[in-house]
């Protein structure tokens, strides 16, 4: 039943526009499709952006490996590297303090009327994809390669069982919430 | 439920709750994580394939991401779509050049915003396909897979993005 409906291309197309738009729905709720406040959490002023994040992974962590363990999901983790994930990730963190948005919140913005998120962001974001499509054969082999992960997910490099790192990071990003209503940000 | 619809914010943790549901949703019926910066690509190729086919077929990465609509590509439009419903509903939707933190600080001039923007993006769209992912891709997705290439790159997204705002805000605009 759910191999049928992965395999429907049509389908697939219409799941993607609708997961977007509750995606989108979403993120302007949550009030992270304002420039003001993803700059606010850049400048640890509001953390908002944290807020909304670390529900997502909270909630979704232990949906999906519940998903898992019933054999209706797969993981699409992959091994990253140094190179890749450190520099690209650098990269993109100078981009998200300059336009203010990330490519998701990028979108919702243009959507509550943001021309500069559309004629500055999705413009340059598609630019910049094209830069590293031009670039990614001289890039594969050397620097993306560089310094590669000995291990593909957390219980793996912690060596232990997945359900006892489940329930530590659970109660980590709960308890990080919690400092931040005590603290008041 | 429906007077909740309107309302011009939620509650952080409900918006993000609900983002970790769909995205549960998105592996459940899609087999995948859900990420906004593929589309990006997929719509430069797509742009590309108008001008010059031969060039875009060469290329290496486009055959790994084929430009084309699908699934990943309309994840954008939905957004915008999304977002739309959710400001109008609430009557938050205005048309607007420059962000008020920005236009406080450096002045309205929607030029330089735009320019400012530009640049920002070209480094997102760079450094996102260079990482594999944005923030909902590595961020979310990533971490909820546990992945420790998602995990490092999602701190590294706002220790630069950290950084370039201090600089920014705090060191060119003093």
């Amino acid at each position: 039943m759910l191999n049928r409906i992965h395999k429907n291309n049509n389908v697939q197309v219409l799941l993607g526009l609708c997961f977007g738009i509750v995606f989108g729905f979403l993120l302007q709720k949550g009030g992270v499709t304002d420039y003001n406040v993803i700059i606010g959490q850049l400048l640890l002023t509001d953390f908002t952006v944290m807020k909304v994040m670390l529900s997502a992974v909270i909630v979704g962590l232990i949906g999906f490996h519940l998903l898992k363990h019933v054999g209706y999901v797969q993981s699409h983790a992959a091994r990253g590297s140094f190179g890749s994930n450190v520099i690209g990730g650098l990269i993109f963190g100078v981009g998200f303090a300059l336009l203010g948005y990330c490519p998701g919140t990028v979108a919702g913005a243009v959507g509550t009327g943001a021309l500069d998120a559309l004629l500055g962001g999705m413009v340059g974001l598609v630019i910049g994809a094209g830069f590293f499509a031009e670039a990614y054969p001289l890039l594969r082999n050397g620097i993306l390669s560089w310094g590669k992960l000995p291990v593909v997910t957390v219980p793996e490099f912690l060596n232990l069982n997945l359900w006892i790192v489940i329930i530590l990071m659970e109660a980590f990003m709960m308890g990080f919430l919690v400092l931040l209503e005590y603290f008041g940000v | 439920m429906f007077e909740y619809l309107p309302q011009a914010i939620w509650s952080p943790y409900v918006a993000g709750a609900g983002i970790g549901v769909l995205i549960c949703f998105a592996f459940l019926l899609s087999d995948r994580p859900l990420g906004c910066s593929t589309a990006f690509v997929k719509a430069r190729g797509l742009i590309g394939k108008a001008i010059n086919p031969a060039r875009i077929e060469k290329n290496e990465y486009y055959r790994e991401i084929i430009p084309q609509i699908d699934w990943a590509f309309m994840i954008i439009p939905g957004v915008i779509i999304g977002a739309f419903i959710s400001s109008v509903m609430s009557g938050q939707f205005h048309i607007f050049w420059v962000p008020s933190l920005w236009g406080d600080t450096f002045g309205y001039n929607p030029l330089t915003r735009i320019i400012v923007a530009l640049a920002g993006g070209i480094l997102l769209g760079l450094g996102a396909r260079w990482a594999g992912g944005c923030t909902s891709g590595h961020g979310i997705s990533g971490s909820i897979q546990l992945s420790v290439a998602s995990i490092i790159t999602a701190c590294c997204f706002f220790i630069g993005g950290i950084a370039t705002a201090f600089l920014i805000f705090r060191v060119i605009a003093a």
